[in-house]
């Protein structure tokens, strides 16, 4: 008998209880699901429980996108940037003296530890958490770029915000069934594994940066 | 330890720190008055306990339909765990069709065997490690280093327990027990033993401590070609898995290495993505008391270009079937790990993590070990004993887990298991009982006796006397003689119609 058998051979025994076969019929669940918060201003919650993780959040309107990354960028104290396929020339034709480093090739990991800055789309945010999540599609850039990296400037369109993580787990299905990594950002890295203490920046960037595009 | 077992071991230098030992650690009780003894595990505990427990319920509390939620979370794992059949096998050809190699494992030293396996098809000598209970529960790391490869603990608790020779005493934070000043020095001995070197003058500050840790393991990240993870969450609908975790050592393991393997519970099964929403709500509010954990990663299968190229999934058994046998205990499979049990507990608070004698302790311990290991031990036996009850876990319990009751239960399964080959006294009087209360002509006999009984004391009082079982008794009080006719014999005779 293959382990595979056993085990489930096992389990069936130990569920003689059970007499209903169908699951849904078994155990109903009484849960409304994909339901949005009642949440008066979406965006400005996002901006608040992002901002409560210790990142930095600005909102702009969409005309002044490439003047505020350049501030960011500067902010950041930024020498070199990857950017990832799919971000507008625009948003990094004012970098003149950044030194951008595109991943066609792609880039081995020993380059991207030694980049210090990542600038990425999302996919989806939810405002309630203060979540942000990459689905490394175009303007994402595979999982590595946004994790080795030590600085993470994200640029966030103000209708990718939704209430909470109900929706946010609609809006991502898509991806998901497509076969798409995920990635969940709620603030920079952090532990609290010394005394409970939070200490922001482990291993993931250190420095969380999101731009809201209105 | 033999002698020829010592020469052994001196003979072949350790690749990781020596851990510590689960085997030898007394049964609770026992175990207790040793550990209330350390005042400053017992300060460690307190203080970080109490950070916790209002956090927690200052993000539940952000939460309007939080019962609700609550409710939602225990029907679906009901629902997981009385068809997990179906959904393990759904998940398995999901996670196929995705790319993944699935394997089956009966028991830990399967799994970790298939682990080893892995690796050393590949010639690697090194692996990374994502904070996982259930390779804790296999004890994988000393398998691969009998196996002669490396594993690395990369989360940063972890890493503390690692290079301490110590044993995780908490489910989320296994290094509780430890306060700043301890890890200071762990690091300054430890850390160039197995790569870099902790910095010179490092301080007892926990951000110069991280920074330290970031530094050291920076390195193992880059050069690993596998890392092994546990898992939160499996979809079984697309069969994505989901980990959830807050340093960033979980996405560098998931990402850089070329093969990963995944050793996953067979109740970590959840049906839909939707069903997704649910706990990654319940689940980072319950547990650090975050509004979410900083970062979330969720992959189905192989990704081209994008991660590890070989994904492997280990569904481990190793007793949760056993635990689904029993239709009372079986709610402890709810589990999702996110230790609020063990935060509110006013026992672990005291008695901290290693008196359980298990890399699950707390009420979740407690309820959990006598189950997925059976009750043979004297350890198993004495932990459902280990809670005053007081029921505070029932409350925090995000899936609602009916901590008591199985305590309860459990209790009533340890006397029977103890007693099942040589019966108490008791026991033998309530059989006796039994027998005599179950039918009329029973009855009949048992009263013959204590009629004869009756007639030989007539109306003397018995006192102290020489007697098995009543002599202690009857040295402190008098008591009636029986009387020398029953109820039945005086009805026979009295009756209506008579």
């Amino acid at each position: 008998m293959t382990a595979k058998e056993a085990i489930l051979n096992k389990i069936r025994g130990a569920l003689a209880d059970v007499q209903e076969a169908d699951p849904e019929v078994d155990i109903p669940i009484t849960w409304t699901y994909g339901t949005a918060l009642p949440t008066e201003d979406i965006i400005e919650d996002f901006v608040i429980k992002v901002e409560d993780y210790g990142a930095t959040v600005v909102r702009v309107p969409q005309s002044d996108l490439p003047v505020e990354i350049s501030e960011a960028i500067r902010r950041l104290g930024t020498e070199r940037l990857v950017v990832p396929e799919g971000i507008p020339e625009a948003w990094t034709e004012p970098l003149t003296d950044i030194d951008l480093c595109s991943d066609e090739g792609p880039l081995s990991h020993a380059e991207l530890n030694a980049i210090d800055s990542v600038i990425s789309t999302c996919a989806v945010a939810m405002a309630d958490s203060g979540t942000i999540a990459l689905d490394h599609s175009t303007g994402q850039g595979r999982r590595a770029l946004t994790l080795l990296p030590d600085r993470h400037l994200c640029v966030v369109r103000a209708d990718q915000i939704v209430s909470d993580v109900p929706e946010g787990i609609n809006a991502l299905k898509p991806a998901l069934r497509h076969g798409l990594p995920v990635t969940w950002l709620s603030g920079g890295s952090a532990t609290s594994d010394i005394e409970l203490s939070r200490v922001e920046g482990v291993h993931g960037p250190r420095t969380l940066y999101v731009i809201v595009v209105e | 330890m033999t002698a020829s077992d010592k020469t052994l071991t001196a003979d072949k230098p350790r690749l990781t720190p020596k851990p510590g030992t689960w085997l030898g650690i007394p049964p609770f009780p026992e175990a207790v008055k040793t550990e209330l003894q350390l005042s400053q595990q017992r300060k460690n505990l307190s203080h970080a306990t109490h950070v916790i427990r209002e956090k927690r319920v200052l993000r539940a509390s952000e939460v309007e339909n939080w019962e609700e939620l609550r409710t939602a979370a225990e029907q679906i794992k009901d629902r997981v765990g009385r068809h997990l059949d179906k959904y393990l096998v759904q998940a398995e050809e999901a996670m196929t069709a995705a790319g993944v190699t699935v394997h089956w494992a009966r028991d830990g030293e399967e799994a970790n065997r298939i682990v080893s396996d892995i690796a050393k098809a590949k010639q690697i000598e090194e692996i990374v490690k994502i904070k996982s209970m259930v390779t804790q529960e296999t004890d994988l790391n000393e398998h691969l280093e009998a196996e002669g490869i490396a594993a690395w603990e990369t989360d940063l608790a972890e890493l503390i327990v690692q290079l301490g020779h110590d044993l995780p005493s908490h489910i989320l934070v296994p290094a509780i027990h430890r306060n700043r000043t301890e890890v200071r020095d762990i690091f300054t001995e430890e850390m160039g033993r197995y790569g870099a070197p902790a910095p010179e003058g490092l301080s007892n500050e926990p951000t110069e401590l991280t920074n330290a840790a970031r530094a050291h393991l920076r390195e193992k990240f880059l050069r690993a070609k596998m890392a092994v993870s546990g898992g939160n969450f499996i979809v079984a609908e697309t069969g994505t898995l989901v980990i959830v975790e807050s340093e960033g050592n979980g996405r560098m393991c998931l990402t850089l290495p070329e093969t990963l393997v995944s050793v996953v519970g067979i109740e970590k099964i959840v049906p839909t993505l939707d069903d997704l929403e649910v706990f990654l709500k319940l689940l980072p509010r319950s547990s650090t008391g975050e509004r979410m954990n900083p970062y979330t990663s969720m992959w189905t299968g192989v990704r081209p270009g994008d991660g590890p190229q070989d994904l492997h999934v280990v569904l481990l058994d190793n007793g949760r079937s056993d635990v689904l046998a029993d239709p009372v205990g079986r709610a402890a499979l709810r589990c999702i790990r996110c230790s609020a049990c063990l935060n509110i507990c006013p026992v672990y608070e005291r008695a901290g993590g290693h008196a359980y004698g298990s890399p699950y302790p707390g009420p979740i311990g407690a309820i959990l070990n006598p189950q997925l290991r059976g009750l043979d031990s004297k350890v198993d036996q004495a932990l459902p004993f280990a809670s005053t009850l007081c029921g505070a876990c029932n409350e925090v319990c995000p899936v609602k887990i009916p901590f008591t009751d199985i305590l309860v239960h459990l209790r009533n399964k340890v006397v029977e298991h103890k007693t099942a080959k040589r019966p108490t006294i008791e026991q033998g009087l309530m059989k006796s009982t039994t027998w005599a209360m179950s039918s009329g002509s029973h009855l009949e006999k048992v009263h013959w006796g204590s009629r004869m009984a009756g007639r030989v004391f007539r109306e003397r009082w018995l006192g102290p006397m020489p007697m098995p079982l009543a002599s202690r008794w009857l040295q402190a009080r008098d008591a009636e003689p029986p009387p020398s006719e029953t109820f039945r014999a005086w009805w026979r005779t009295h009756r209506e119609g008579k």
